[in-house]
């Protein structure tokens, strides 16, 4: 198991490395850079500038030092952002988002799986069918549609629910509040609650179809412990090789709601840093990003080889 | 019997397999639906200069932001009036024509990053299938680790860094989209070398030209098939992400993704541009879904 573990840790090392030199490079290749300006700087300014932030060397040596400075965790300093590190931006942004996306994780599984079990406990029946359906529409509506959609209808129209007037806050973050988390953690969640339903229900009706299964209710148990103790337990084992793809999904998603609900985590600095060329910032988010998902990843073959007896370890 | 003469006999009798999923496919309503609908949304976008007595560029500052003339719940807005159908966006552009010029650019990029991809995936993979032992090995090794990379970060980056270019934003879309195809297309090679038909054919003395001709091609395509429609709206997808992000396509031309994002930035006075463009795109994803579907049920061999 640790060898097994370790073994898997150290093959993130190049994936890792492959991210840092494709990003490095690629921000490199384009004309333009961090100072650019509409009003012509003097050039001995200009020099100096670039001096400061040791851009006069050649590219390759950059990138030499940069990798030496990770080797430190040290992003260096923001190129756009000026008097912040790298480090310093992270460290206010990360725990947003980490917050957003722990929670729509969350979300995405309790109402995925509930979902997905309802559906297959009533395999082609209309509750299977209006099941699959919504699932349907989680997955193909894009988050860049379902924003503005549920904002306009619960944040600016307002719905009125078992006699309450509900007006959820359009935007900002407020410490995360629940009020202010409800709307981003919904859109976020929904296209993996789509996902996570489908995964479950075919899983469990594969479940429910096995000998062990047959077995359990033949000696009687009555049926929903049939599906508490015996079926849910394997039907669930699939959803956990997705946990990484998962957080994939969300990483991307919350670009586009970190800027419709204005909120201050990682994603708008990647979007934004882009755009500025803040080589450090984005390259430092990149590193992030890439991280999460390898972590992920990492997290759910280890716990697939816990839960699944049938995985073995030594390969 | 010549071998042609027997081909001819064989074929005459025989289901083909596109016959069989041609009537399995008609039979697959949402599929036909959604073959109809996106039919009808391409030809719309084809001739979208005909429908419309406005060009997709045409500012006029005396209707901004108007509702069309049929929207109900506008009280106190402007009324775009004439053939304004779907109003106009906040510089007194028609919306109908901008969703149909938008469609253009989002349906044309589907196309041409799905090609891209499926030109490299086929033959990346097709390459490793045949080729078989350490090279397979080596050409899926690199696979994976590229499938564990945050790839759309990366096309971020590169629109950002190259300024928007267009033709670039195909190419990255499509260069990152190859690798399922190319999983595909390698593991039914690869399966298919070894198949007793495949070895019958042979020893009937087939060409090797005339088995991959009538064996493998038939064989692979089916997959194939069903994943390229179903890449087709995972590009549309990302190019409106980047659009919806300011890294698409630039004024005056427009894609549903920037038309979503003007929408939603003035959803609260103009809904309605917000809500055409979002429900072309929806109708176009959720068509493609279904075909897609329908595809996979007509053609999975499994089934019959």
């Amino acid at each position: 198991m640790f060898g097994f573990a370790a073994r898997r840790l150290l093959s993130a090392i190049p994936t890792l490395f492959a991210i840092v030199t494709l990003a490095f490079f690629m921000m490199r290749l384009a004309p333009g850079g961090p100072f650019d300006s509409a009003r012509r700087l003097p050039p001995e300014i200009e020099r100096n500038i670039a001096a400061a932030y040791h851009l006069d060397k050649p590219i390759f040596g950059q990138y030499v030092d940069y990798l030496a400075r990770l080797a430190h965790f040290d992003f260096g300093p923001s190129f756009r952002t000026r008097d912040f590190t790298v480090s310093q931006l992270i460290a206010n942004g990360l725990p947003v988002s980490l917050k957003l996306g722990a929670a729509a994780l969350a979300v995405a599984i309790l109402f995925g799986v509930a979902l997905g079990i309802a559906a297959a406990l009533r395999q082609n029946r209309p509750g299977d069918y209006a099941a699959m359906a919504l699932a349907m529409i989680g997955i193909t509506l894009p988050t860049f549609v379902t924003a503005p959609i549920l904002t306009l209808i619960f944040g600016i129209y307002g719905v009125t629910l078992f006699g309450v007037a509900l007006t959820l806050p359009v935007g900002g973050w407020h410490d995360g509040a629940l009020a202010n988390m409800i709307l981003p953690v919904t859109v976020l969640a929904l296209p993996q609650i789509g996902i996570v339903a489908r995964l479950v229900r075919g899983s469990m009706i594969e479940v429910l179809h096995s000998n062990f299964v047959r077995t359990a209710r033949a000696k009687g148990l009555p049926g929903h412990l049939v599906i508490v103790r015996h079926a849910l337990q394997a039907a669930l084992l699939p959803l956990v090789s997705y946990l990484g793809p998962a957080v994939a999904g969300l990483l991307t998603g919350s670009l586009i709601v970190e800027r419709v609900f204005g909120i201050p985590g990682i994603g708008r600095y990647f979007v934004e840093g882009a755009i500025n060329r803040d080589y450090t910032l984005v390259l430092g988010v990149v590193i992030c990003y890439a991280a999460f998902v390898i972590a992920f990843n990492l997290l759910a073959d280890l716990l697939y080889a816990a839960l699944d007896p049938r995985v073995s370890y030594a390969r | 019997m010549s071998v042609a003469a027997f081909e001819t006999v064989v074929e005459v009798r025989g289901r083909s397999l596109w016959v069989d999923a041609r009537r399995r496919l008609l039979r697959n309503r949402a599929a036909i639906a959604g073959i109809a609908v996106l039919a009808t949304i391409a030809a719309m976008a084809v001739f979208a200069p005909l429908l419309s007595a406005y060009r997709y560029s045409d500012v006029d500052y005396s209707t901004i932001s108007c509702a069309p003339d049929w929207w109900p719940w506008a009280a106190g807005v402007c009324r775009a009036g004439g053939t304004h159908w779907f109003g106009t966006d906040s510089l007194g552009r028609d919306l109908f024509v901008r969703v149909l010029f938008g469609a253009r650019i989002s349906l044309s990029v589907g196309l041409i990053a799905t090609l891209v991809s499926l030109f490299i995936g086929v033959g990346y993979g097709a390459i490793a299938g045949f080729a078989g032992g350490r090279l397979d090995a080596f050409m899926m090794r690199f696979v994976d680790l590229l499938f564990s990379l945050p790839y759309i970060f990366l096309v971020i980056i590169l629109m950002a860094v190259f300024n928007r270019n267009f033709f670039l934003m195909f190419i990255a879309i499509g260069a990152v989209e190859w690798l399922t195809m190319s999983r595909i297309v390698r593991g039914q090679t690869l399966s298919l070398r070894e198949k007793e038909f495949i070895e019958a054919a042979r020893a009937a003395g087939v060409s090797a030209s005339g088995i991959v001709r009538r064996h493998i091609v038939p064989n692979v395509v089916g997959p194939v098939v069903v994943y390229v429609t179903l890449t087709v709206p995972s590009v549309i997808l990302a190019e409106s992400f980047l659009s919806f992000l300011g890294l698409g396509i630039q004024e005056p031309m427009t894609s549903w993704g920037v038309l979503i994002s003007e929408g939603a930035a003035q959803m609260e006075s103009a809904p309605w541009a917000l809500f055409f463009p979002s429900l072309f795109m929806a109708a176009t994803l959720f068509c493609f879904n279904f075909i897609g579907d329908g595809l996979r049920d007509a053609l999975d061999p499994k089934d019959r």
